[in-house]
């Protein structure tokens, strides 16, 4: 009976997780639909809005891009108490040590990337934008680590009977390395209001390098939709996102091929890897569009939304690949069922 | 006595020979320029878009019938093409005025000198946020102003070619403000025309610059009369 209780209080846990991860994936969402309409200093100053309390500023003001920097900011305090109370409920519930410090990691981080959003506000500091939008998605994939942690799938894992290549844990490890990368590069464009620096796709300024010179910068802003002037430094920063992508996309695909053949295509990876691959498919599609439609928000922003995935999905692969290695499961035996994680740390 | 009348007709005499001068000119532009983009995005704000008959649209290019060329920004620098510094009489200048109208910046294109004031008034009846964004090392500034609000008051320390004021509550918005570190610079009217005042004697680079259509200049020597220079840019 205590071990059914126990069970289900996990299973809660396990639930409110998943909730807190889901939040936080909107709160992404929110926080992209920000940059996309540049919006991001449209509320001066934090943590009041416009002199109220952030609880307290009238609806009848969160006009033009005040809506969405607002309620990206209460979104944001929904994300910070749940996250509160997770880490609370793990310190109390979770008997897993590294969990309760997984736990105090995620609050610190919250709160952490909420002060990194107000100073970037009340500091009128660019670059801590950038920043905020990667330390964002680092949490939520810290959050989903947690959802996996407390569910039955992470107790059952010592059971899976396939150990993952060691090239394959690297070359992923790497991959999820180059995401990060592409993570950076894709928030400094949004920092620097480059995502339309080059306006057609997949050529750039119909050639497959476009030229920088002073000249063609003249040509280019003439041209330009863009109400910020375009620089050299914008353009090349979309075409190292591009190449990277194209990167990403031949890596994640050797991944799926190398997963395929070395643990078989029913290994609960190699169908990870496989949804790992779509969507990356699907990010470089989202980024053509991104382009093509001339960056309208709705769009900006999935392909923001897809790239959390996308980082996601590759950093939890590496967690399930490497916590299958022969020595963590020998050591498994004597930590239980919650799996090798543990007796790693 | 005689010494004094002497005196005094040297100086009217060195004062006439070095009188500092007016460089003037007209801005034309040739061709058809790029098409204009309707701000649709406006629609979505109904206490801005109702200030309006029409969606509004950018303007970039603000050309008249006979290609009168506005919103061309020229200055002097050295007859070795370097910027003139240390010249700023900005302080003691009248301040420069940027007006929310509308839900647009009013003038968009604006110069001023290095520690002079630039007002930022709002004269719509909504909320707006004043935003600078520099690229030359002057602070950015980002500050709340209500419908009604006071006139907000700026100055930049640094020289620099379109420092940008946004509104991101209305992701339109832009003006571009050029800083000076001397008060030899004016920005062409919807006439083309444009008057550099006061200028001392000695050879220049005119410089006349657009946001879009680029940069020309030209070497002028200013003696003891006004000068002309005229400026036509063609479309790409």
């Amino acid at each position: 009976m205590d071990n059914k209780c126990k069970e289900n209080g996990n299973r809660w846990l396990h639930r409110f997780a998943v909730l807190t991860a889901i939040a936080t994936f909107l709160l992404l969402g929110a926080g992209g639909l920000v940059t996309s309409h540049e919006a991001g200093m449209s509320v001066p100053d934090w943590p009041n809005s416009y002199g109220y309390n952030m609880f307290a500023f009238p609806v009848s003001k969160w006009t033009g891009g005040i809506f969405y920097e607002h309620t990206h900011r209460l979104w944001a305090s929904l994300v910070g108490f749940l996250t509160t109370v997770l880490a609370i409920w793990i310190f109390l519930k979770d008997s897993r040590k590294w969990m309760k410090w997984l736990g105090l990691a995620a609050f610190l981080l919250v709160v952490v990337q909420g002060v990194l959003g107000g100073l970037r506000v009340i500091w009128v500091e660019a670059d801590l934008g950038v920043v905020h939008g990667v330390v964002g998605q680092s949490f939520f994939v810290l959050m989903c680590s947690l959802a996996l942690f407390t569910g039955g799938f992470w107790r059952n894992i010592s059971e899976q009977k396939f150990n993952v290549p060691r090239s394959v844990k690297l070359l992923a490890i790497f991959t999820v390395g180059l995401i990060f990368l592409q993570l950076i590069l894709g928030a400094t464009m949004r920092g620097q209001h480059a995502g339309l620096a080059i306006p057609d796709f997949p050529a750039a300024y119909g050639q497959i390098w476009p030229d920088t010179s002073a000249d063609a910068m003249a040509h280019y802003n003439a041209e330009s939709k863009n109400p910020v002037t375009i620089t050299a430094f914008q353009i090349i920063l979309q075409m190292v996102h591009r190449t990277v992508a194209l990167a990403i996309f031949i890596f994640v695909a050797a991944v799926v091929i190398l997963a395929w053949r070395k643990l078989g295509k029913s290994d609960s990876l190699t169908k990870l890897a496989m949804f790992w691959l779509a969507l990356i498919f699907a990010q470089i599609g989202l980024g053509a569009w991104t382009i093509l439609s001339n960056k309208a928000a709705d769009i900006a922003t999935t392909h923001v939304l897809v790239g959390a995935l996308s980082l996601m999905t590759g950093a939890l692969w590496c967690i399930i690949a490497f916590s299958r290695s022969p020595k963590t499961q020998n050591e498994t035996a004597s930590f239980g069922a919650y799996g090798t994680f543990a007796a790693n740390k | 006595m005689k010494l004094s009348a002497a005196f005094l007709l040297f100086t009217i005499a060195a004062s006439t020979t070095l009188r500092a001068a007016d460089i003037t000119g007209v801005i034309t532009f040739k061709g058809t320029p790029p098409k204009e983009i309707p701000l649709t995005v406006m629609e979505n704000s109904p206490d801005c878009m109702a200030m309006h008959k029409e969606v509004p649209t950018t303007h970039h290019w603000v050309v008249g019938p006979n290609g009168e060329f506005a919103n061309v920004t020229v200055y002097l620098k050295t007859a070795d093409g370097e910027e003139i510094t240390g010249k700023s009489t900005g302080a003691s200048a009248a301040p420069a005025v940027l007006d929310q109208k509308g839900c647009l910046y009013t003038p968009q294109i604006i110069a001023i000198q290095t520690g002079q004031k630039l007002i930022v008034k709002n004269s719509d009846p909504c909320i707006h946020n004043v935003h600078s964004v520099s690229n030359a090392g002057n602070p950015d500034h980002n500050d709340a102003q209500m419908s009604g609000a006071p006139d907000l008051s700026y100055t930049f320390d640094k020289p620099e070619m379109y420092l940008t004021f946004r509104c991101d509550v209305h992701p339109w918005m832009f003006a571009w403000v050029s800083v000076f570190d001397s008060p030899y610079f004016s920005v062409s009217d919807t006439a083309g025309k444009f008057t550099i005042k006061n200028v001392p004697p000695g050879k220049y680079t005119v410089v006349a610059s657009h946001r879009k259509a680029g940069e020309q200049t030209q070497t002028v020597e200013v003696a003891d009369k006004d000068v002309t220079v005229n400026f036509t840019f063609e479309a790409k």
